[in-house]
């Protein structure tokens, strides 16, 4: 059972994992982005139709990362040139994410796309519990397990981290140095929308293995709301990721096991979880929140 | 480069604001992740090939009725000199599964019928987002409406009480749940447990560990009886196999599948099966564990050459083609549909039946194949002549898991009155998986 809930929790929260520690770079530069959804979606059909074509799941996942970027520059472009409204537009933009790729897709749901397969890691997947947990997954997961620490480094050791955090807590840090802020929220956003664009293409092309309609199903909304959860920390979001996939293995564990419960009750545990997490961080957390991102809810953003 | 401190100084009014916003915010995240199933609202419209209404000879006739006399039957009849039909689906026509077995046997209903197919995909199950596709549809001068799923039936109950001219059909669920029955609606439906039923006799044949693994999205008569079935039919030949069901409460969200998937194969299930409208991952996740697969909807033999063992496949064409000749010859009101019509093996007088066995994998040996064969004869078998086939899949004394009689001695559900025994979940010995 443990580890059953602990692999499905890896399995399952790859692709939450890559959105949620994307969104937290668009937001650390100031920029809240619902489109992360969207941006998902058109990485999971991007990469298995360009898997599809070219025969490579890398080529696949290189196309999800662009078209998820693509779709959150246009995020971008709306907010921080037109200053739109960031919650409105993002919405906006992963509907016109799921209506985009319902549309285009139509073609490829009837078609198999070669996946990426499990690598099991020679000698560390013979380790009892942690090698089926850790070190027998596709590439993309693997590749996750390296991305929040990455984040980490990045956003907390790079010049260019530092920039997009002056960026999301006080622009006229950066005026004042000289350097122009909206390239660094475009940058932020464009790197977010492409970690959101491999998550659906881990998705797609490793794990669900199709394209279908609307396939990512909430899981951009859900690493959205785990950015809060936490704190603004990749290393966090990937926790946070884990507790709600393996809240979803659990619940259907609990269904195998025959648990006297209704299925929709069991359906809601991911949900519940992770709602009642944030409402006990809520309060702690929200300090840490870029400063910026508070404009983001006033008129004058 | 000096490094200023980001995390200093901060207004109270800001946190504060940002403590009242980013919680609504994370809330409506959540909402939106629940609810995202129904926010897809991509509609298409197509044509049938072949629908050139001045060639086919009944809607000819038909048009003709419009202009000179009033065709057989009431004149008040819905759908009289049909030459558009609407046709809504709950997801897409590529699902390899529910959607597109109901969309391709619309377009032969077409052909078959000659009239045209006005369709419309992805229509979520909601009166809010059906109803006006329905409502399109009849401006478009459709006059028979099939409104193809499960969740589809409220918004089709709004469109016939709206437009007595137009015969509505709807696929799945009873006309007589409503408390005042309307001439010009109907349901249907059939009896797709019965192949569901010879699948599980593979499954039982082939499985060595004899646990077989089931997804399903909803427990509703429909998903329950196939489970029960498929149980039923492993039983048969291996007393023993127990089949365990989880839920994934979504007709079609892949990525749960998998998960789902991946938590039957931990339990040591070495058949996987579902009830899912779309139907691949499954079938692939099987594949790649190297176990076997039964299929849904749809023969999706080439996606597991190896591991395929059978599957059950609709056939709508020419029930629909029945149905929409019907109404063109404005007999719609006194004929089966215009109520709960069911259907299945066992009428074993019935012109046409609504599915079929899919074909046979490697791993389907030839005696097992013989057994499915005679368990499928058995079913048109009518000994006693009395237009009923002998074989029941669902025949008393049956108990459910805990022992309660369900269905009494000598009780041998029709289709209409068999998805009554089920409005309340329960599963047979060796179901495993939470109901309810």
């Amino acid at each position: 059972m443990i580890e059953a809930v602990l692999t499905g929790a890896v399995r399952g929260g790859t692709s939450i994992v890559f959105a949620g520690v994307g969104e937290t770079i668009a937001e650390r530069s100031g920029v809240t982005n619902l489109g992360t959804e969207g941006s998902m979606l058109c990485g999971a059909l991007t990469a298995y139709a360009v898997g599809i074509e070219t025969g490579s799941p890398w080529l696949g996942a290189i196309a999800g990362i662009a078209a998820g970027a693509i779709l959150a520059l246009l995020h971008a472009a709306l907010v921080l040139w037109r200053g739109a409204n960031q919650v409105a537009t993002g919405l906006a933009i992963t509907f016109l994410g799921i209506g985009a790729t319902s549309l285009f897709g139509q073609d490829y749901v009837s078609q198999g796309v070669e996946p990426f397969t499990p690598w099991a890691i020679p000698g560390l997947s013979d380790i009892p519990l942690l090698g089926s947990v850790l070190f027998d997954h596709d590439p993309l997961t693997y590749l996750s397990f390296t991305i929040a620490p990455l984040a980490w480094w990045f956003l907390f050791r790079s010049a260019t981290g530092l920039k997009i955090r002056a960026a999301g807590e006080r622009p006229i840090v950066l005026s004042s140095m000289g350097i122009d802020h909206r390239p660094v929220r475009w940058l932020a956003v464009a790197i977010g929308g492409g970690l959101a664009g491999l998550g659906g293409a881990q998705l797609s092309t490793a794990f669900a293995r199709t394209w279908s309609e609307n396939m990512v199903a909430g899981r951009g909304f859900i690493a959205v709301a785990l950015v809060i959860f936490a704190a603004w920390n990749p290393l966090l979001i990937v926790l946070g990721a884990y507790l709600f996939s393996g809240a979803v293995a659990f619940e259907l564990e609990l269904q195998a096991r025959g648990t006297d419960v209704s299925i929709f009750l069991l359906d809601a545990i991911p949900y519940v979880v992770v709602l009642a997490v944030l409402a006990l961080m809520s309060r702690r957390r929200t300090h840490a929140a870029p400063e910026s991102l508070a404009s983001v809810f006033d008129a004058a953003a | 480069m000096t490094t200023p401190s980001l995390t200093s100084t901060r207004s109270r009014s800001s946190r504060a604001r940002l403590r009242t916003a980013l919680v609504p915010l994370a809330a409506l995240s959540l909402f939106a992740a629940a609810c995202g199933d129904d926010a897809e609202e991509e509609t298409t419209a197509t044509e049938a090939a072949g629908s050139d209404a001045t060639t086919a000879p009944d809607a000819t006739e038909a048009a003709g009725g419009d202009t000179t006399a009033a065709p057989a039957g009431d004149s008040t009849a819905c759908g009289v000199g049909v030459t558009k039909v609407g046709v809504i689906y709950v997801g897409s026509k590529d699902d390899f599964g529910y959607n597109q077995a109901a969309y391709e046997a619309a377009q032969a209903m077409g052909e078959a019928a000659g009239v045209e197919v006005i369709n419309a995909e992805n229509v979520p199950e909601t009166v809010e987002d059906a109803v006006p596709v329905m409502e399109d549809m009849i401006s478009q001068g459709a006059t028979v409406i099939f409104a193809t799923s499960y969740g589809h039936f409220q918004p089709a109950v709004e469109i016939a009480a709206a437009h007595p001219d137009v015969c509505v059909v709807h696929q799945g669920q009873f006309e007589s749940s409503l408390e005042a029955p309307l001439d010009n609606l109907g349901t249907y439906f059939s009896s797709v447990f019965e192949p569901v039923y010879l699948a599980g006799i593979a499954a039982g044949s082939v499985s060595e560990t004899g646990t077989l693994g089931y997804v399903y999205a909803f427990p509703i008569p429909q998903t329950l009886e196939n489970i029960n079935a498929f149980a039923l039919g492993a039983q048969s030949v291996n007393p023993d196999a127990t089949v365990i069901a989880v839920a994934t409460a979504n007709w079609c969200d892949p990525a749960k599948q998998a998960q789902a998937a991946q938590t039957l194969l931990d339990q040591g299930a070495d058949v996987l099966t579902q009830h899912q409208d779309c139907t691949k991952t499954v079938i692939e996740a099987a594949e790649a564990a190297g176990v076997y697969s039964v299929g849904y909807h749809y023969d999706a033999s080439s996606l597991a050459p190896e591991g395929w063992l059978t599957g059950s496949e609709w056939a709508w064409t020419d029930l629909y083609t029945d149905i929409v000749e019907t109404a063109v010859a404005g007999e719609f009101v006194s004929s089966p549909y215009n109520g709960d019509y069911r259907f299945g093996y066992r009428d074993v007088a019935a012109p046409f039946v609504a599915f079929k066995p899919s074909v046979f994998g490697p791993a389907v040996s030839a005696e097992t194949q013989t057994a499915i064969t005679a368990a499928y004869d058995a079913f048109f078998a009518d000994a006693d002549g009395d237009g009923v086939g002998d074989f029941s899949v669902f025949t008393g004394p049956l108990a459910d898991r805990d022992g309660t009689v369900r269905i009494e001695d000598g009780v041998s559900p029709d289709y209409t009155a068999l998805d009554g025994f089920f409005s309340e979940p329960w599963f047979v010995a060796g179901v495993e998986g939470s109901l309810g």
